[in-house]
């Protein structure tokens, strides 16, 4: 489904993505791994076309989408999910669930949307999306609007980033029921333990680079240690 | 009750303006080209034409319910020069939604201006909802200029909602409001402004606050794109123990310029006021956001501007 072909990406002097090459497989749920610094949420914006690789071939099934825009990308089947959630003045959550949806959705649907990211709908579809609604309640507006487009691929950048522990409860149950009802692929950048032990493969990125990947059920003791910041 | 025939162009700037297609049933001023067309009124609701100048008094009874003034002016003559004068007297406790708004079309050549001096006196306890929209249209070089007066006298416990809107096709507006407040009222203000072009807007807003709990809040959102420019101004004067909060927050686009302003004068030791102003172009990051959603970079521009001013 995407492959990816000797991608390098560089920031002024820095080389941050160093000749990474990776093919994800249709239907999987995958996650990427690593240290802070290590390229992974680079690597994921330059799947969805927010950073542009200096050199290197991203395919689509089968597609070349290594110079399409954005949202030419987004229409041809990839969905992102910012960890940072962007916020709006005067959009309201129900309208960006309907920018989303390209349609206008009826108060039950978003409330649906809205219900299956654990949040009670009815407080919430008149919200503007901004700062008045905490970390954890952005995280799951924005999980909403990506998953509503039911993508081919989706991937998540730090889903977890900022928010407490109660809603971080709420988000795995999320990514459980997504692993569960799962129609295209995900990509989860991640370094939650518990979003990693629901994965099919972990990649693991050190230092601009594909470090090792891992399977379902291999020992994931490495990773932790990477985790916390001891040698491997 | 007089009869007002209307031409498809006048409902059309009634739609734009009012969002009704033509005359509604209720308490209805319409005034077309300089001059008043149509009155109606209510058991509850008086209209009745000035003497000694153009315009209007409306008296809305004490305890007046879910009633709805409309006062529409439409405008299709080229070089018309209009100022009207209208005084709104709410009675006690009355809770009413009051409908204004001046739609222009000028094909012609010479200038097209529209004054609505608007007075509003309040009594205790009473409360009114006022919209007004601003609209123009028409393919002449003169310009569409509306210069509206407004002017609130706040009774105790009173509170005055004003939506304000201006959206399209105004070459220059000047708009001067100034409020005052007695013990426990409020004033909430909603201003929405977007120019084009080589059109200016300014909006300069004074409001003392001298009762005891009174309260204001003046919202300002716009936008100012190509070379159009805008001005906000707002003092608000805390004169007793009480509230103002002004928030102003506009995009520029293209020359776009916008002045923000801001006044706060706590003349009394209680006075909490806070004011708060943005100016800036749309963020980077929105418009990404957006286009991972599949919208194009314009179509997302057109998204988070229609949101702000919605």
């Amino acid at each position: 489904m995407l492959e990816l072909k000797n991608i390098n990406f560089s920031a002024g002097n820095k080389h941050i993505l160093k000749d990474i090459n990776y093919t994800l497989e249709s239907g999987k749920f995958i996650a990427i791994t690593g240290p802070n610094g290590s390229g992974k949420s680079t690597l994921a914006k330059v799947i969805m076309g927010i950073e542009k690789p200096d050199s290197g071939v991203i395919l689509f099934n089968g597609k070349d989408i290594t110079n399409m825009s954005i949202d030419d990308r987004a229409r041809t089947g990839i969905s992102f999910g910012f960890q940072q959630p962007v916020t709006f003045k005067g959009i309201t959550v129900h309208n960006l669930l309907n920018l989303s949806a390209k349609k206008e959705l009826s108060s039950d649907e978003a409330c649906d949307l809205l219900a299956n990211v654990g949040l009670c709908a009815n407080a919430y579809l008149d919200r503007e999306v901004n700062s008045s609604l905490s970390g954890g309640e952005l995280k799951r507006i924005e999980i909403a609007s990506v998953l509503l487009r039911q993508s081919p691929l989706t991937i998540f950048d730090e889903p977890e980033a900022g928010i407490d522990l109660w809603s971080f409860n709420n988000l795995i149950q999320v990514f459980n029921s997504m692993r569960e009802e799962l129609s295209g692929s995900i990509v989860v950048i991640s370094h939650q333990e518990r979003i990693l032990s629901i994965a099919d493969e972990i990649v693991l990125i050190s230092d601009g680079q594909i470090e090792r990947v891992i399977s379902r059920g291999e020992p994931m003791d490495n990773i932790i240690d990477l985790h916390s910041c001891r040698k491997i | 009750m007089e009869k007002a025939e209307l031409s498809k162009m006048e409902s059309k700037l009634l739609m734009a303006i009012a969002d009704i297609p033509g005359i509604t049933p209720g308490a209805f001023s319409l005034r077309k080209n300089g001059k008043p067309v149509y009155v109606n009124t209510t058991p509850n609701i008086n209209i009745i034409k000035k003497e000694d100048k153009p315009g209007i008094d409306i008296y809305i009874r004490a305890d007046t319910k879910d009633e709805e003034v409309h006062i529409p002016v439409v405008i299709t003559e080229s070089g018309i020069s209009d100022t009207v004068y209208n005084d709104f007297y709410v009675g006690k406790n009355a809770d009413v939604v009051i409908n204004a708004g001046c739609g222009i079309h000028n094909d012609g050549c010479t200038d097209t201006h529209h004054n609505g001096i608007h007075r509003f006196f309040l009594d205790e306890g009473a409360k009114v909802k006022y919209v007004e929209k601003h609209y123009g249209e028409g393919s002449g070089d003169g310009k569409r200029v509306l210069d509206p007066v407004t002017e609130v006298t706040l009774g105790k416990n009173a509170t005055l909602e004003m939506y304000t809107t201006q959206i399209k096709g105004v070459d220059s507006t000047v708009r001067n409001t100034e409020a005052k407040l007695d013990d426990n009222s409020t004033l909430l203000v909603s201003e929405k402004i977007m120019t084009h072009g080589v059109q200016h807007a300014e909006t300069n807003f004074s409001v003392n606050l001298d009762g005891k709990g009174s309260s204001c809040q003046v919202t300002s959102r716009s936008v100012a794109t190509e070379s159009s420019t805008q001005k906000f101004v707002s003092e608000i004067y805390g004169n007793n123990e009480c509230f103002g909060h002004v928030e102003c927050d506009a995009i520029i686009k293209e020359n776009g310029k916008v002045v923000s302003t801001p006044a706060i004068v706590a003349n009394c030791l209680d006075a909490n006021l806070i004011h708060e102003a943005a100016i800036g172009k749309i963020a980077g990051a929105q418009i990404t956001k957006l286009m991972t959603l599949g919208l194009t970079e314009k179509e997302a521009e057109d998204a988070i501007i229609n949101g702000f001013l919605q």
